[in-house]
């Protein structure tokens, strides 16, 4: 996927300024940046449900998925329900084997006749994101699919999401505010602040990177020096 | 399309209670308007003391008139609580078992038949009225005064029609019977011509002058008799209507009551359906994953419509056939039915899509369905008349902005056999769904704000 010079206004308010990215297959890029920064207005962009007001997004390797911060499920619904209403939608030649395939992934096969209402947070965005990947996109753009999860389900998304790439050679782009998180489970990282782009590379690129432009905070946690950082950088 | 349509369904299907919510609580609105539109005003209960003797009768000279059936007569227009005494009477009066009394009393008979003696009494019934409560007085008397005046009524037609016989018999001459003998009367005509044959036999002088006198009274009497009785018929009711009908579009009472009843359930299942499940792709997030390329927004409004239309064909069918014990309804009209109803649906659905884009979320959208729907159905059936013409043009206009009327319009004119052409309200039906579709297309584009 190749995004250039992307720009997004809200009246007065510059939400994105000229933002490029550039992935590729089965990389796994974290978004990051404080709350306000553009990270969800850069992946709706990307996902095609927001217009750009400048820029350009092309992606030679097929469709995008895209999931939503919060899950969008038929609460009354079972978990095959959604699968298979989504699978439809979608226009799947074999929407029951699509199903079974997502259920295999999840492994929420076991729970496929429970409504989606009874279970818990991480299972719900594990459906939200099987979701997702239902048309087979080249990529997959998760809006901070941790949020309001626990840590043990926490570890257990992201070790599922981390496989989407492996084992698939699905690209993932996610966006968070957690710098630890990201740093963890992105192989790469894009730093946004106030919709400008402040970093694209990897992690020990961008520790490298604090520890130069604020060495003052460098001795201590990622996540202060990383603060450090941004207000170095004027943010 | 067909897909979502299912979902809605399975989602409908796992609520239960808001599925029964749904479809009862506007049937229970809808027959209880229907059923105060149908029995009002009612009959009243009115206690009733008859101590007039069996055997007594207007009697109009020596002539006894027919029995009147006055028992009948009076508890035709209220439900009769017979009582024993007048005692009784006050007591059910008092308790409020009864709205009032209406007592008979013995002489009453009498007392009418006084009116054609020297010495006339005023006959009097005699009403006992509870008046706590004014509307409930008010009521009351307007019953008793439209009792006296029908019995009064009855009464002058029986003395004017026996009145008219005697008149008839000075006129025209016949018989009639006094203690068990036929006389035999003369009368005017024959009379005059007696005396006219007489006075060619009586010469020119003063008996003969005299004669001619009388000729000329008994002509001048026959002459004016002859527009009395007529004029003593119509002394009972001086005053007849002429009734003309300049709206023949109105249905029977019952059946506007059925139509009413069976818009009311159609508007309420077709509006709160559609809105809130729009408004529950929404609440669900669903709503930017569907139109990302999944579901167009228009195919998402039609399938929103056709849901409603089928849920509120398919209630108020229910509705009408649990009524069929109850009241007559033609069901070889149902291919009209089903036109009236799936096009009232239509556009009530519409609305209700206007209205769940709008909203924020079901809870929203059920409170602005109430708040539209319910105030719209009472102001579309406010008769002209009721209040002022500027006032009522606002209804109107009001009226005609909503599917409720039309929709009523529609299906009072396939229930009634008699009624008019549905075709305008069908129109009017169209314009409306199709002015509300494109409303509600418009108010989808704050959906896609994430």
């Amino acid at each position: 996927m190749r995004a250039s010079g992307l720009v997004k206004r809200y009246g007065s308010r510059e939400a994105l300024r000229g933002v490029d990215l550039k992935t590729e297959p089965g990389e796994l890029v974290a978004v990051i940046g404080p709350n306000g920064a553009g990270k969800t207005t850069l992946l709706s962009i990307l996902a095609g449900i927001v217009k750009a007001d400048a820029g350009e997004v092309s992606v030679p390797g097929g469709e995008v998925g895209w999931v939503p911060q919060q899950a969008a499920l038929y609460r009354r619904l079972t978990v095959e329900e959604n699968l298979l209403l989504f699978a439809r939608l979608e226009g799947n030649g074999d929407p029951r084997g699509a199903v079974e395939e997502m259920l295999e992934l999840t492994a929420l096969s076991e729970r496929r006749g429970d409504v989606v209402a009874r279970l818990s947070g991480g299972n719900q965005q594990r459906i939200n994101i099987a979701i997702g990947l239902l048309a087979r996109p080249a990529v997959l753009l998760l809006d901070e699919p941790s949020v309001g999860l626990d840590p043990r389900q926490r570890a257990r998304l992201w070790e599922f999401v981390g496989g989407l790439s492996e084992s698939r050679d699905t690209t993932v782009v996610f966006s968070t505010h957690d710098i630890q998180e990201a740093e963890r489970y992105g192989r790469r990282l894009l730093v946004l602040a106030d919709g400008e782009a402040l970093f694209d590379g990897e992690p020990g690129e961008l520790r490298d990177a604090v520890r130069r432009e604020a060495p003052e905070a460098a001795e201590r946690d990622f996540e202060t020096a990383f603060v450090a950082f941004l207000q170095h950088r004027g943010h | 399309m067909r897909w979502l349509l299912l979902k809605d369904l399975q989602i409908l299907r796992r609520s239960p209670l808001q599925a029964v919510l749904l479809v009862a609580y506007p049937v229970l609105i809808a027959v209880l308007v229907g059923f105060a539109i149908s029995r009002s005003p009612t009959k009243p209960r009115v206690a009733f003391l008859n101590e007039v003797p069996s055997d007594a009768r207007v009697s109009v000279g020596t002539t006894e008139l027919p029995k009147i059936g006055v028992n009948d007569r009076i508890c035709e227009r209220v439900e009769c609580v017979k009582v024993k005494s007048r005692a009784e009477a006050v007591g059910e009066v008092r308790s409020g078992d009864v709205l009032a009394a209406l007592v008979l009393p013995s002489e009453l008979v009498e007392r009418i038949n006084s009116l054609s003696t020297p010495a006339p009494s005023t006959p009097k019934v005699e009403v006992i009225v509870n008046e706590d409560d004014p509307v409930k007085a008010r009521l009351v008397n307007d019953r008793i005064d439209a009792l006296l005046t029908q019995a009064n009524l009855t009464i002058a037609r029986r003395i004017a029609a026996e009145g008219g016989k005697f008149l008839g018999l000075v006129l025209d001459g016949g018989h009639f019977e006094v203690l068990g003998q036929r006389i035999g009367i003369l009368g005017l005509r024959r009379s005059a011509q007696v005396l006219d044959e007489l006075r060619a036999l009586v010469p020119e002088g003063r008996r003969r002058r005299s004669l001619e006198r009388v000729v000329r009274f008994t002509d001048l009497a026959r002459d004016n008799l002859g527009t009395a009785v007529p004029l003593l018929a119509r002394l009972t009711q001086p005053i007849a209507v002429d009734k003309e009908v300049v709206n023949a579009s109105t249905p029977p009472l019952e059946t506007f009551a059925i139509a009413v009843a069976a818009t009311l359930t159609l508007a309420f299942v077709t509006v709160l359906l559609v809105g809130g499940s729009l408004a529950l792709e929404r609440e669900e997030n669903a709503y930017p994953r569907l139109v990302r390329g999944l579901v167009s927004r228009r195919a998402l409004l039609g399938e929103k419509v056709l849901l409603g239309t089928i849920a509120g064909l398919a209630v108020t069918l229910l509705m009408l056939g649990a009524l069929t014990p109850f009241v007559a309804l033609h069901w070889s009209r149902l291919g009209l039915w089903l036109l009236a109803i799936a096009a009232g649906g239509a556009g009530l659905a519409a609305a209700g899509a206007a209205l769940g884009a709008a909203a924020r979320d079901v809870r929203a959208v059920s409170l602005l369905a109430f708040m539209v729907t319910l105030p719209v159905a009472l102001l579309s059936l406010v008769p002209s008349g009721a209040v002022g013409p500027a006032l009522y043009d606002a209804i109107r206009l009001i009226a005609a902005l909503f599917p409720f009327k039309p929709a009523l319009q529609a299906i009072g004119g396939a229930l009634d056999p008699a009624g008019p052409s549905i075709a305008p309200a069908l129109l009017h039906l169209a314009i409306l769904a199709a002015a509300y579709a494109l409303l509600a297309r418009f108010a989808l584009r704050r959906f896609a704000s994430v």
